[in-house]
């Protein structure tokens, strides 16, 4: 076991991509750091530099204090699970398990007491003598995790290790995973683009956009309080609503009317440009009629026509589309071709996305009465991304005084 | 119980015997009547010095060569020129292929300038050879040794090995690296993280990954190596107990004019190879590069 450290890293392919600029993270003994971003934002170029397998162009890599830039992944002592599981095909689940200890020249008895024991904890006893051709996706998955865990290395590097498994075994083994390293207590870096895994998984979460760092934090804190309209886009499912929205006469104008600003955040916005970005999460909205008066104060109310509704029987989805203009910026277009959505048909104005209580008794094709939680909204400064109502590293929403 | 074929399945298989018919037809065309016909020559004596003695003598021709030392002799030379020129064809293929596979600069040039022994015809590379260790004027021959090598038989064979080393370890190098380019890299990466050195990981890795590929390199060059001619007819013409058993076919069936015994050999030759070829496939396994783990 041992931490990880990462000292301003970055990464030069021969062809001149910048892979990884300046990376700097510390990963403390034994905790779970997971890796998410985009694809071709840097993930598994961090985690091969990790491992060893791709030279660090610049910077420092720590393993227990020791850098160790130019050891071999073999002297490293790091054990790495890939999103092909990469077992060798000539060989049969036993003898892949075994191949790290036969290679660290450990004697017969004790290689097939490790390689029982961890079969066991992953289920693969009956399944000892097979060749990988002959198992299915799941199983091959875990003796890719099997032959990472035998040797009891210092850390565990896994790049997308479930992508290639079907959404319910990816749900399953992400509880395997989780429960594995809880009891191994090894250090684990984990790399996926599903932001599920992402929040589910992990201690810690690192966002990472082309090739930088944008956030580290525990998934809570990123959900609740993003640093920069890119977290706060990547992070939840269904993700923030952004609108666009502009300062005047101390209040903002937004496509769901003008919002009051608490006098702190006036102060925050003192410097900022005339044109913002507001964000506010699907579940900060509630149906008007539902909300007590105390909460009532805490917000404002706008109406609109109800596009769709989908109960989801614990609560409702209720997209709405407001007139106003809709908020632009280089980051949500790159998170919307990220989702895949770029080229969707968007139509005139902007969509918002809200969760209500299952009691609502909203209607497609009415118009509703809708609360917003202005304590929980973000705004961002849309040339840079930042969120401009992060305070002291928390957001507290445009009223707070 | 019988194993039901589904409909699909079906009309998948005979659409592949569809495809491969008019190879097969066209194959089977051109070289069906040829080998027929050697084994019914072979069956009768048949010299055409003789015409008149021409009669059926059932396998008496075989009992012949086959009693024949001259035949062991150069039975005897062309397994040694195969064994040892496919041995280090495939030592050598292998090192070039590993070099093609990963260079990154130029790697056109480096292909190209690899398969340039390939690409002369042999006959005329043979010659260039054998200029090559003619005592006076050759480079070879003054540089090496001070007798005349193409005329002892240990340094003659050599020669002969080394042309065929020379001229074919390129195409070796080419089909091993249609292997080597069939490991996955994530498969490497994960033997350095196992803890294998750059050895480890080629000798338990790729070499047992690209094993169908070694073989079907290994069935081709043997097949190929144990009909050597040219190279022979051109550098010794059989002298000094040099000769080949397609050599030894050919002076009985074209010099001797003996159609009966040169067919007798030809056949031979030709079961000599579809011995080598089954042992190929059905003890090693060879299956075409790239199957997906068919029987094991
Ligand atoms: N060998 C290479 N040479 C040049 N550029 C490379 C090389 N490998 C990766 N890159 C580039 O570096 C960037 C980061 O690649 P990387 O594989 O780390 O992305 P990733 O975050 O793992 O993406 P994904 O989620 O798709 O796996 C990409 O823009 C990619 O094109
Ligand atoms: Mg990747």
């Amino acid at each position: 076991m041992a931490d990880i450290v990462l000292d301003k890293v970055s990464k030069k392919y021969p062809d001149g991509t910048v892979a990884v600029r300046d990376v700097d993270l510390e990963i403390a003994d034994g905790e779970f750091v997971i890796l998410v971003g985009p694809s071709g934002c840097g993930k598994s170029t961090i985690l091969n530099m990790i491992a060893g397998l791709e030279d660090i162009s610049s910077g420092d890599l720590r393993i227990d204090g020791e850098r160790v830039n130019d050891k071999a992944p073999r002297d490293r002592d790091i054990a790495m699970v890939f999103q092909s599981y990469a077992l060798y095909p000539n060989m049969t689940v036993r003898e892949n398990m075994a191949f790290p200890l036969r290679l660290a020249k450990l004697d017969k008895a004790t290689i097939d007491e490790k390689v029982n024991d961890a079969a066991k904890v992953l289920e693969l006893t009956a399944l000892l003598d097979r060749k990988p051709a002959n198992l299915s996706g799941g199983q091959r998955q875990r003796v890719a995790m099997g032959r990472a865990i035998v040797r009891n290395p210092k850390a565990f590097l896994m790049d997308e290790p479930l992508s290639n498994l079907d959404a319910k075994l990816r749900v399953q083994m992400r509880t395997v995973v989780s429960r594995l390293q809880r009891r191994l207590g090894t250090t684990t870096v984990y790399v996926t683009h599903d932001q599920t895994e992402a929040m589910t998984l992990g201690d810690r979460v690192v966002i990472v956009r082309a090739g930088a760092i944008q956030q580290v934090g525990e998934p809570q804190q990123l959900y609740d309080h993003p640093a920069n309209l890119f977290v706060a886009g990547f992070i939840g499912s269904p993700s923030m609503n952004f609108l666009h929205a502009s300062v005047a006469d101390g209040r903002l104008r937004t496509a769901l009317g003008d919002l009051p600003i608490g006098s702190r955040v006036r102060g925050l916005l003192s410097d900022a440009p005339e044109n913002l970005i507001i964000g506010i999460r699907p579940e900060h909205f509630e149906d008007a009629a539902l909300v007590d008066e105390a909460a009532r104060a805490k917000g404002t109310e706008f109406e609109a026509p109800v596009e769709l509704v989908e109960s989801m029987g614990s609560d409702k989805y209720v997209y709405f589309t407001v007139e106003g203009e809709r908020a632009t910026s280089a980051e949500l277009e790159e998170l919307a071709a990220d989702a895949g959505a770029s080229d969707l048909p968007t139509g005139g104005g902007a969509n918002l996305v809200t969760r209500l209580s299952a009691e609502s008794a909203v209607k497609e094709g009415e118009n509703w009465r809708v609360w917003v939680n202005l304590e929980k909204i973000h705004l961002f400064d849309p040339s840079n991304g930042r969120n401009l109502t992060l305070h002291e590293g928390r957001a507290a929403g445009v009223t707070a005084e | 119980m019988t194993v039901r074929v589904s409909e699909g399945k079906r009309a998948e298989r005979r659409l592949g015997w569809l495809l491969c018919a008019p190879a097969a037809i066209v194959m089977v065309a051109v070289t069906a009547y040829p080998i027929l016909y050697s084994v019914w020559l072979s069956l009768q004596r048949f010299d055409l010095k003789f015409p008149d003695e021409r009669e059926f003598v059932g396998l008496s021709n075989y009992i012949t060569v086959l009693s024949n030392e001259y035949w062991w002799t150069a039975f005897g030379v062309t397994m040694l020129i195969t064994v040892v020129s496919v041995a280090i064809e495939l030592v050598l293929g292998m090192g070039l292929a590993v070099v093609m596979h990963r260079t990154l600069v130029g790697r056109g040039l480096v292909r190209t300038s690899a398969l340039i022994p390939y690409g002369i015809v042999t006959v005329v590379a043979a010659f260039s050879w054998r200029y090559a260790w003619t005592p006076g004027t050759g480079y070879l021959a003054n540089l090496f040794s001070d007798g005349a090598p193409l005329t002892e038989r240990a340094s003659s064979l050599a020669i002969i090995i080394l042309a065929e080393i020379w001229k074919t370890t390129p195409f070796m190098a080419l089909l091993l690296l249609a292997g080597l380019a069939l490991v996955p890299d994530d498969l490497l990466k994960a033997a350095s993280m196992d803890g294998a050195t750059a050895w480890q990981r080629f000798v338990k890795v790729t070499l047992p990954v690209m094993k169908p590929a070694i073989l079907v390199a290994l069935l081709f060059r043997t097949l190929d190596a144990f009909r050597v001619f040219d190279n022979i007819y051109v550098l010794t013409a059989g002298a000094n107990e040099t000769s080949s058993v397609s050599m030894l076919a050919y002076n009985n069936l074209l010099r001797g004019l003996n159609l009966g015994i040169g067919s007798t050999m030809s056949v031979l030759i030709f079961i000599s190879v579809a011995i080598m070829a089954f042992i190929f496939v059905k003890l090693f396994g060879t299956a075409a590069p790239g199957r997906e783990e068919g029987r094991r």
